[in-house]
């Protein structure tokens, strides 16, 4: 047998079977499912994942483009917008939702209402001094932007699923996974985009 | 050794100086006033108490067999303590298989001194009511590897198989808001609202940092915590189920973060806010 052949099979039977890679992440999925159990609101299911984050686990956030583009299409296409397509609500019940970081882990009650949990990762308010800064400062937003339906929209559609405009962004998807209602979520445009809001004063 | 009442009128201290801080509306994290604090009691630790706790209990003839854990191998021989957290994990032959601090106490726990595994893991951390064996006997066991060099091996393959799943642990996304471990330690320099993050997985010196500062002592809670309780909590904040007491999971999740801090002096148990 010469050499050339002899690559050629041994590159064949490594592309039939499974890779290295791959024989690990089903087994990091099976210890996964097998040692997290219920607590509280906070069910063993959960650990089981959508097409979306098994993509952004498997790739470490860095997805190819092509499956990035139909991931974010895919969401974009569930975003539910307001019926009465009135997209701001208040910014005052906005800011208390965006300084409460309380909802779903397992020390929560099933009727304690989720908060926006902003402040964990934004700055918002120029009051606010004990912000978080893994997501971009949003000071000034409306200020610089102004509040035209078609930003009152996009910030609407940002916060319902931040994922449709960046399938892997840390940010929770809070309309797509049922985290806070529609008159929450317009109460945090309105935090963003109010000229009376402290976001923008 | 200073009594609980002076660590807390020094934390106290320590907090309305940066509240005066915070009133002349300078960021200052909760990094700057820990160090603050970690100043003024340098010549000590309240973990202290729960390390002396653990070494009574290593030491006592208990269970139903009424044996001390002193016949334990922990990695390096029986009845080894010295220096035998800095290697750990590490895989187990008569196991036969990858073990952490906690899930080897564990085994000791059960092989030599007869409880079941249901009975010391019904109480795996320490709250303000009732102390935990197995936490003040992980105190304990750590506070012996302070000094010395991280040296976690993956020359076993079983222990490179391990940390590759706990990279992929924590790497994994899942939940209503689609947390991992990386959402928050995957990026240097950030922070929730005040609280500094380390950077686990691309940072060196932060991996080698927070690995090593931990099990700690945490003043907010009054409690001396450990590795597995810092595990469990992170997962009830990424909004996961909660993970199995010792788990292979979190094994191989502790085996991918103490790897990370190879080659960094152990310095637990740490103090944090």
């Amino acid at each position: 047998m010469n050499a050339k052949l002899m690559i050629g099979l041994m590159v064949g039977v490594s592309l039939a079977m499974p890779s290295f890679a791959e024989n690990l992440d089903a087994k990091t999925a099976e210890i996964v499912k097998r040692d997290f159990r219920d607590k509280g609101i906070a069910k063993a299911t959960r650990v089981n994942q959508d097409e979306l984050q098994a993509a952004c686990s498997k790739y470490v956030d860095k997805l190819p483009p092509k499956l990035k583009a139909k991931l974010e299409a895919k969401e974009s296409e569930a975003i539910k917008f307001p019926a009465d397509g009135k997209f701001m609500g208040d910014w005052k019940a906005g800011e208390k939702l965006a300084q409460s970081g309380r909802g779903m882990t397992w020390s929560d009650k099933a009727e304690d209402p989720a908060g926006g949990n902003c402040y964990n990762c934004h700055q918002l308010s120029s009051k606010e001094i004990a912000f978080g800064t893994i997501g971009p400062s949003l000071l000034n937003f409306g200020k610089v932007r102004g509040n035209g339906e078609d930003i009152q929209r996009y910030v609407y559609a940002r916060i319902y699923d931040a994922k449709a405009s960046n399938a892997c962004a840390n940010m929770p998807r809070f309309g797509h996974m049922g985290i806070l209602s529609e008159a929450q979520m317009k109460d945090l445009v309105a935090l963003l985009l109010d000229p009376e809001s402290p976001v923008n004063k | 050794m200073r009594t609980k009442q002076t660590y807390k009128a020094l934390l106290l201290l320590a907090l309305s100086a940066s509240i005066t801080a915070v009133a002349a509306e300078t960021a200052v994290t909760d990094s700057d006033r820990i160090e603050q604090y970690r100043e003024m009691i340098s010549d000590g630790n309240p973990a202290e108490f729960d390390e002396m706790r653990g070494e009574e209990l290593w030491k006592k003839a208990a269970g139903p067999n009424k044996v001390s854990l002193e016949q334990c191998d922990l990695g390096k021989g029986v009845g080894v303590v010295k220096g035998a957290y800095a290697e750990l994990p590490k895989y187990f032959k008569d196991t036969n298989k990858v073990q952490d601090l906690e899930s080897r106490l564990l085994t000791c726990m059960t092989t030599l001194q007869g409880f079941t595994e249901d009975e010391v893991a019904a109480k795996p951390f320490a709250s303000d009511k009732k102390a935990s064996d197995i936490s003040s006997l992980a105190t304990y066991v750590v506070g012996q590897s302070k000094g010395i060099k991280m040296a976690v091996s993956t020359k076993h393959p079983k222990v490179k198989e391990s940390y590759e799943i706990g990279k992929r642990i924590f790497n994994y996304r899942a939940g209503p808001y689609d947390f991992a471990c990386s959402t928050c330690h995957a990026t240097t320099g950030v922070r929730i609202r005040m609280q500094d993050l380390p950077n686990l997985s691309h940072n060196k010196k932060d991996a080698q940092t927070a690995y090593t500062t931990w099990p700690a002592y945490r003043v907010s809670q009054g409690l001396t915590r450990s590795f597995q309780w810092r595990l469990n909590d992170c997962f009830r904040q990424q909004r996961f189920p909660e993970p199995k007491f010792a788990s292979e999971a979190t094994v191989a999740l502790t085996t991918f973060l103490a790897v990370s801090a190879n080659g960094a002096e152990f310095a637990g148990p740490g103090l944090k806010r």
